[in-house]
């Protein structure tokens, strides 16, 4: 596995929840998270690739990178 | 000593299990070998999908009630009393009321879901909704006297019980308000947090082009993160505004405190292996049902088959046979499409869901199966 991309204030382990569970999941912590913070959403859900990218461009919170790991995916967010 | 199996939650999980273990282990509890207790916070089963009539004033919430002492086969040691305290250590609950405590050998969580508006400011002040009694009944004296303006139907959070339900409701809604010849009159909104208007990309699918057809307004990518109750405004945190005459919420959903508490799982659900329903964080505990995080939908009929499958594994557990049965994930539902017709589905971890044509047959088959729940709670079906 590869060195996280970013450092995250908080992750989110997603991987085995059903869609839209780790959309959710991120929604959820970017709500509780303040402004600049950055979140790592750990999903295995390929449904999260578009889910992400639309939901984070639609609120306006930056989509830093998606990492494609061994057993999924890593999002890092930064809350705006 | 008798070996002792502990359920508590006494909804559609809790109460199918403890009649099919009662039937299973007729002999080893007759003979003192094994012992079953289920332990409710009320006297009262209650079954929820009631609730999605009351507010169009088809059904009274008092339908959706049976007491539990009917139900529950007398081989269950049946107790109405509130679980403060579980140590999955010491293998112990803890209750309020003076009924244990209680020493298990075999733990079975089924606690199911809570309603939390108060994750959403204004939410409680401004929002009807159907998924309790009380707010079904405050929804019925809003939607009847509701004749014209902006009914906005707001998924506020998932996941939440019955996925079908928001879309069932507006549905009804809109067939409601033609037959009375008010549709022109009344605008309705849905909102959905993700990109569709469903969580299962099938089921959304299926849906959004009736929504188009029957002039149902959608907003997707719509997370409620305020209400204005004065202003009448429900806010996203996606940036969109939506003013409304009558707000219809499906609220945030937690399991109960009590999970977290003792380490079982966030947010009040047990997480577990999906196929077994063994809780990842304790030995000899199981989830079943809403309680259990296992991906698929919080419903009834998952409740049902889990309950069978957890009834078989602990049978082979007390006889000493290696457990086989495993949860596949099966999922059924009525989804109503109006006032007199229905879709069906029918899915599990592996096949997706696809929609049945709506019809309605379909629709009398969910109001005959609403009537033989019942026997379903006892076990027998």
């Amino acid at each position: 596995m590869s060195e996280p991309a970013y450092d995250a204030d908080k992750t989110v382990d997603a991987r085995g929840a059903a869609c839209p569970g780790p959309l959710m999941d991120l929604i959820g912590a970017i709500k509780s998270a303040d402004s600049g913070d950055i979140v790592q959403l750990l999903s295995d859900n390929e449904q999260s690739t578009t889910d992400v990218p639309e939901w984070a461009e639609e609120s306006g919170n930056d989509l830093l990178e998606l990492v494609e790991t061994d057993d999924g995916y890593e999002f890092y967010v930064e809350k705006a | 000593m008798s070996e002792e199996i502990v359920i508590v939650g006494a909804g559609t999980g809790g109460s199918v299990l403890a009649n099919d273990l009662a039937e299973r282990l007729a002999t080893e509890i007759d003979d003192g070998d094994v012992h079953v207790t289920l332990v409710n916070d009320g006297p009262d089963h209650v079954y929820k999908p009631v609730w999605l009539y009351v507010p169009f004033g088809k059904r009274e919430s008092a339908d959706g009630r049976r007491p539990l002492s009917e139900l529950v086969d007398d081989r269950v040691d049946l107790r109405i009393d509130r679980v403060t305290d579980i140590d999955t250590d010491a293998k112990r609950i803890e209750h309020r009321d003076g009924t244990g405590p209680t020493e298990y050998d075999h733990l079975v969580l089924a606690t199911g879901s809570t309603l939390a508006p108060e994750e959403v400011p204004g939410l409680a002040e401004a929002g009807y909704n159907f998924y309790s009694e009380d707010g079904a009944e405050a929804l019925r004296e809003q939607l009847l006297s509701f004749t014209d303006g902006h009914l906005v139907l707001s998924v506020v959070g998932t996941p939440h019980m019955c996925p079908a339900a928001p879309l069932e409701f507006v549905f009804m809604a809109d067939a409601w308000f033609r037959e009375r010849g008010l549709r022109d009159d009344v605008e309705i909104t849905y909102t959905y947090p993700v990109n569709r208007v469903h969580g299962n990309p099938n089921i959304a699918e299926w849906a959004r082009p009736k929504m188009d057809e029957r002039d149902i307004g959608v907003e997707t990518f719509f997370n409620a993160e305020e209400v204005d109750p004065e202003a009448q405004v429900i806010s996203s945190m996606e940036g969109t505004d939506l003013e409304y005459d009558l707000l219809v919420d499906i609220p945030p959903h937690r399991g109960v405190d009590l999970i977290e508490e003792a380490g079982l799982g966030d947010r009040g659900w047990v997480e577990v292996d999906k196929h077994t329903l063994e809780a990842e964080h304790a030995e000899n505990v199981y989830a079943l049902g809403d309680t259990a995080s296992t991906g698929v939908p919080n419903a009834g009929s998952v409740a049902h088959y889990q309950a069978g499958v957890v009834g078989q594994r602990l049978a082979s557990h007390i006889r000493g046979y290696p457990a086989t049965e495993t949860y596949d994930g099966k999922t059924l539902c009525f989804i109503e499409t109006g006032m007199d017709e229905a879709s069906f589905v029918e899915f599990d971890y592996e096949n997706p869901p696809s929609p049945a044509p709506p019809s309605e047959k379909l629709h009398w088959s969910k109001l005959a199966y609403n009537e033989a729940y019942w026997l379903t709670a006892r076990g027998l079906l």
